[in-house]
């Protein structure tokens, strides 16, 4: 039971061309700049845009296929979550809420009870009379996903969810986006262009330039081995989890890692293979993160060479060329890595993913 | 003092544009203040409550009233259908819409005649079917009215719709709004500022209307003698009385405005 989809959308003189799978539970996270077509593959799930070719299905259900079957968006089971929100300014968050239940042919008092248990479940059920305007952007956010998610959809369509969000909020809604896509039964795509959103919430990247199909596979597969050299800047980043407590954090994957500030309980560790460096003797000096690792790879982008490390933990690290050619690197070569504590950034992780 | 302050910061009022902004204040206002100073202030208690005037007070609220009920049941669908529908030819469909704003009423009212009138177009079939004959009743004062007043609606609202964000309604589709509940739901509200605007010109509009209606409708006191009508009619024969009807007219207006002002269009603007 799965959403199988050809997207074919033809627009001036853009062209969209994408097959997409989600299996049900999946999250799927569309990546791409600007201008990918990220958001017209979401509009086109959606209804909001109709195909020019391929097919919609899901479940065997067709939802478009030109010239024929056209479902139009009211007739689809989809939730979506818009970048700016696009809450009713008119509605309070609670008749926000209850619109897509009521919509739906729920009763009144129903649509109202649905609206205020999920408003409750995304921590705003002391906020359901406030107008949108008077809430925060990431209060904002939490009720468009409740709103989203009240229909019950069988498709949530995520459109950039934190892209419009300051730093800090940006952290706490993410976390908690996580938590209920772990817990959404249904088939979720993601779209985003924020590589870090992507890899914490996704189970699976679909990576998307000039309409079409860059890569795709889970998070650690295309951050490791990235098809090109756009890929590799776009999710070159290193991705751990770990359990912190204080400034040390144990790896899943084994090996330890300091913080600049302490945490605690299940974190995301990031940092840039940029932060990385790599010594050919244990080095000595301000690093306090230095582990031994095998070099297994080499990458030649634009300006840098980028090393795949085994070791615990396995890392990406960008080195100059010169680098390369002082240091004499060859596949197989016994190197120490270094990051420094500040610059690895460390969030909540969320507990299932 | 902030005030005047702020003025002095940006400097003196350019003379060039002070000079003709005043001009053109007095040009509107003193024609009011000189019915006000020529209005017969002691008999105008009396006056008013003659039947004369208030038979044609009462048919021009009752009338523009109705006329507005008509433009906003035909009118916002109208607009929306114009900013919502991508028709073909949807420019045409536009410019042909402000033609009654640029039309001589009375042309209005001659063409009103030739359609509406018992040989006319569409108005023979009215009175041979159905008995109905439209000019020269009340009903024909409302249709020449809202005839004339109804672009001014349908332009208002369009221009709401038209600076009113769709995405508001793509939320709503994908919601599972069908297009009918979103926008009873979503849009109205969202332009419910742009609509009363709307109603609030129309209104006046009608309320004023006087080529259309003498022309379509005729003159006949208790049935088709508005407002307008009766103050035209009496400058003939009593100026005096044509002061008092037009005072009575102005007072109305400007209070229905100031009111409705109050209530909705300064929160909502």
């Amino acid at each position: 039971m799965t959403l199988v989809a050809h997207l074919d959308v033809h627009r001036d003189r853009f062209h969209l061309d994408l097959r997409l799978e989600i299996a049900p539970g999946e999250v799927v996270a569309l990546l791409g700049p600007n201008g990918a077509g990220k958001t017209t593959a979401l509009r086109a799930l959606a209804g909001l845009v109709p195909l020019t070719g391929g097919h919609i299905s899901l479940d065997g259900h067709p939802w478009d296929a030109p010239p024929r079957t056209f479902l139009p968006p009211e007739r689809r089971p989809v939730g979506v979550v818009f970048q700016d929100h696009l809450l009713f300014a008119h509605l309070s968050a609670v008749d926000n809420v209850a619109f897509g239940p009521r919509a739906r042919g729920t009763s009144r008092a129903a649509a109202r009870d649905l609206a205020l248990r999920w408003l409750d479940r995304v921590g705003l059920a002391e906020h359901a009379r406030a107008k949108p305007r008077t809430l925060s952007g990431g209060q904002a956010q939490r009720v468009a996903l409740a709103r989203a998610l009240a229909t019950d959809p069988r498709l949530l369509l995520l459109d950039e969810p934190l892209a419009a969000l300051d730093a800090a909020t940006r952290l706490h809604v993410r976390a908690e986006l996580g938590r209920h896509l772990a817990e959404f039964r249904g088939h979720t795509l993601l779209v985003t262009h924020d590589p870090l959103d992507a890899m914490v919430l996704a189970d699976r990247l679909v990576v998307l330039d000039h309409g079409t199909l860059v890569q795709q596979g889970t998070p650690t597969e295309v951050a490791h081995h990235p098809r090109n050299a756009y890929t590799a800047d776009l999710v070159g980043l290193n991705l751990l989890r770990g359990t912190a407590e204080g400034t040390a954090v144990t790896l899943d994957g084994g090996g330890v890692l300091t913080l600049a500030e302490p945490a605690t309980g299940p974190v995301h560790l990031s940092f840039p293979p940029s932060a990385v460096s790599v010594h050919p003797a244990p080095p000595t000096g301000s690093p306090r993160n230095t582990w031994p690792v095998t070099l297994t790879g080499l990458e030649q982008h634009a300006h840098t060479t980028r090393l795949r490390l085994h070791g615990r933990p396995p890392v990406l690290a960008d080195i100059t060329t010169a680098a390369v050619a002082d240091l004499r690197l060859h596949a197989g070569d016994a190197l120490w890595a270094a990051v420094k504590a500040t610059e690895i950034r460390a969030y909540p992780a969320t507990p299932d993913r | 003092m902030t005030h005047s302050r702020r003025r002095a910061a940006r400097g003196r009022l350019p003379l060039v544009l002070v000079l003709p902004a005043v001009l053109g204040l007095a040009f509107l206002l003193i024609p009011l203040a000189g019915l006000l100073t020529r209005a017969p202030w002691d008999t105008l208690a009396g006056e008013l409550l003659s039947p004369r005037i208030g038979q044609a007070l009462r048919l021009s609220l009752v009338c523009a009233t109705l006329a507005t009920l008509l433009c906003l049941v035909l009118g916002v669908p109208l607009a929306w259908l114009l900013a919502r529908g991508n028709l073909p030819g949807q420019g045409l469909l536009r410019a042909l819409i402000t033609v009654p704003l640029v039309l001589p009423p009375v042309v209005g009212g001659v063409a009103l005649l030739f359609v509406l009138g018992r040989r006319g177009l569409i108005g023979q079939y009215l009175h041979a079917w159905f008995g109905v004959s439209l000019p020269f009743t009340t009903a024909g004062v409302v249709i020449a009215e809202a005839f004339v007043a109804m672009p001014f609606l349908v332009v208002s609202v369009e221009g709401a719709l038209r600076a009113a964000d769709p995405r508001y309604e793509e939320a709503a589709a994908t919601l599972g709004a069908s297009r009918w509940l979103t926008f009873r739901r979503v849009t109205l509200p969202s332009v419910l500022p742009g609509v009363v605007a709307g109603t609030v010109l129309c209104w006046a509009r009608a309320l004023g209307e006087f080529g259309a209606t003498i022309t379509f409708a005729g003159n006949f006191p208790g049935t088709t003698t508005t407002m307008p009508l009766a103050v035209y009619l009496a400058l003939e024969t009593d100026p005096d009385a044509a002061i008092v009807l037009s005072v009575v007219l102005l007072i109305v207006s400007v209070g229905v405005l100031a009111a409705l002002r109050d209530r909705w269009i300064r929160g909502g603007a």
